[in-house]
């Protein structure tokens, strides 16, 4: 479980994300909202590169906050960037492999919980394949590979359909569920494609200009008559 | 998840069909370097020129500098225009070994390198939250005051004890070569298995656990710190490593003959060594073999054909234009890239003219 308390980001004149308190319990949590709405600062603050102004986060009854940055993914906290960022230079099993071995699992496991990972996300290429070779599709699937390899405790996924077609969205979202079920981590899924969110996400939560203005379960926060209105301007249905 | 769940393409890496291919090349590339190193370690010698094994000797411990300049490029992405002001104080500190303590030559060089590392590192400490242009510059600055410092102590000054002073013009300036390898050609030779061993030192770090944490604050240091990886450490340890290598160069250089003087370290031949990495390559390990012979060989037959050294300028700007516009990975990947096209376009039309010779028989 995270407990996000009275979170508030300042940078310059600017508050992205402003007195937010949230709780994510378990299992697959939607986090959506427009454009600007503070999805990815409020992962970056978990994550540990912005540091915010006031507010407590605890996951897991530990104080995320008082972790160096490279501590967190050791402690178990994973993420994946809305623009893929999985290692060029090298294969597919040093990309996952490097995460296992900088956050602590161990040597004799190495091979055999690199090679899982590749397989929950259904990567059909050959480990030993130069990431800088594949496609986007490959790409996103490694990263996402690099957030579950050993024993992830928290999964922020941000914008994993971005720039995948439609066709995708229903592995994705197989490939998502199986995340909480074989690993016991809680994700948190920053989409823009409400099918996906539908699909993975009992609950979601609803950022807009920095405030949360919905959380509960998801049909009933997409029904929300304000979250339509953030999104289109209209009462439109998602 | 058991074993069992892994499919089988994924149950063995390093096993895909490509594997046999894999393996020849690697095999191919093995036999190269072995050639390579037996031409330059038996080859040169034998030719008996005592110039061209001094300038051949040079390159090689230039070929040092490049490698710990491409380390920190090509492999972490952090610039450095101080590799010649670091060479530099590596040769101070080995003369001034030398001079003070009756330690064999080795260990000379090796003590150099380690002293050269914790200062190259504890220099490097403030650039690490700089990078690009900043760094760039910052580095270049250092290079430029240890010019100062070198021209204001008359470096390297042969007086006694580690940091004697002598008014004397004619201190002495060279450290003692091993006995082993006093004469020049038995010098070059250990030159050369040194730089051997330094590029081993390179690739087993490129390999493991270092490189891998290398590659990813190279292309995104967000995605290296959410992987777990240290950044800060890290970093240090690419200028440990480059300020050792860069120090085990200024020792060999001490010891190469003739003597080290202020003019071989001005602050521009920073700015040459970086032209020539780039030139060479900052990615394939042949670059800096490339870097090497670029900035000691080339000026060499320039002057051996009564050319003016100043075309090098224009000849290093002209070569890292192109390399940067057409062959970003430097000449060591193009180069044979495009003898091998040249090969393929002579065969095809070797083949073409056979067959319309036969077509007009």
């Amino acid at each position: 479980m995270i407990e996000i308390s009275n979170l508030t980001v300042r940078f310059g004149g600017v508050t992205p994300i402003d007195g937010v308190s949230l709780t994510f319990p378990g299992g697959t949590c939607g986090l959506i909202g427009p454009n600007g709405a503070g999805k990815t600062t409020l992962f970056n603050v978990l994550s540990g590169f912005v540091s915010p102004a006031s507010g407590s986060v605890l996951a897991f009854g530990d104080d995320l906050l008082a972790m160096p940055h490279y501590r967190r993914a050791r402690w178990g906290l994973r993420r994946t960037f809305q623009t893929e960022r999985a290692i060029e230079a090298l294969s597919v099993f040093d990309n996952v492999a490097m995460v296992h071995e900088h956050t602590g699992g161990r040597r004799s496991r190495r091979r055999q919980e690199v090679l899982e990972a590749i397989e929950l996300v259904g990567l059909e290429v050959s480990p030993d394949e130069l990431v800088g070779t594949l496609g986007t599709r490959e790409r996103r699937l490694v990263e996402i590979a690099r957030a579950v390899v050993g024993e992830p405790r928290v999964v922020l996924l941000d914008e994993p359909a971005a720039g995948l077609p439609e066709e995708e969205t229903e592995h994705l979202s197989h490939m998502i569920r199986r995340i909480p079920e074989e690993r016991g981590a809680l994700v948190i899924l920053v989409e823009h494609d409400m099918s996906l969110v539908s699909a993975c996400c009992e609950l979601t939560s609803v950022l807009d200009f920095g405030h949360l203005i919905a959380s509960g379960p998801t049909p009933e926060v997409l029904r929300n008559e304000h979250v339509r209105r953030a999104y289109l301007g209209t009462e439109e249905e998602l | 998840m058991g074993a069992s769940s892994v499919p089988s393409h994924l149950r063995a890496p390093g096993r895909s069909p490509s594997r046999g291919g894999t393996q020849s090349r690697t095999i191919a590339r093995g036999a190269g370097v072995v050639a390579f190193l037996g031409l330059v370690l038996l080859g040169v010698p034998a030719l008996r020129n005592a110039y061209w094994e001094l300038v051949l000797l040079t390159s090689a411990i230039y070929t040092i500098v490049a490698l710990s300049l491409a380390l920190l490029l090509g492999r972490v992405g952090m610039i450095s225009l101080g590799q010649v002001a670091l060479l530099a104080i590596g040769g101070w500190i080995a003369l001034r070994l030398g001079f003070a303590t009756s330690m064999p030559f080795l260990l000379v060089v090796l003590a150099t390198g380690l002293i050269t590392s914790v200062l190259g590192t504890l220099i490097g400490l403030p650039a690490l939250r700089l990078s690009g242009l900043h760094l760039a510059l910052i580095t270049l600055m250092f290079a430029a005051a240890i010019t100062l410092l070198l021209e204001a102590t008359q470096f390297p000054n042969g007086g006694s004890g580690f940091l004697g002073h002598s008014v004397l013009t004619t201190a002495p300036s060279t450290l003692r070569r091993p006995g082993f390898a006093s004469s020049d050609a038995a010098y070059y030779r250990l030159v050369v298995v040194v730089t051997a061993l330094m590029f081993l030192l390179t690739i087993v770090h490129i390999r493991s656990r270092p490189g891998r944490a290398w590659a990813a604050i190279r292309q995104s240091e967000a995605a290296a710190l959410a992987a777990g990886v240290n950044v800060t450490l890290y970093k240090l340890w690419a200028l440990a490593l480059a300020s050792f290598m860069t120090g085990v160069a200024g020792g060999l250089l001490a010891a190469s003959g003739g003597g080290l003087t202020v003019y071989q370290f001005p602050t521009q031949n920073s700015i040459i060594l970086l032209a020539v990495t780039l030139m060479g390559g900052i990615v394939s390990l042949w670059g800096p073999v490339v870097a090497g012979l670029l900035f000691e060989a080339l000026p060499a037959l320039l002057r051996m054909w009564g050319l003016p050294s100043d075309l090098l300028t224009i000849l290093f700007g002209i070569g890292v234009l192109q390399v940067q516009l057409t062959a970003a990975a430097g000449l060591a990947s193009q180069v044979p890239k495009d003898l091998a096209n040249l090969v393929r376009l002579a065969s095809t039309l070797i083949r073409g003219r056979t067959g319309h010779q036969e077509h007009l028989g």
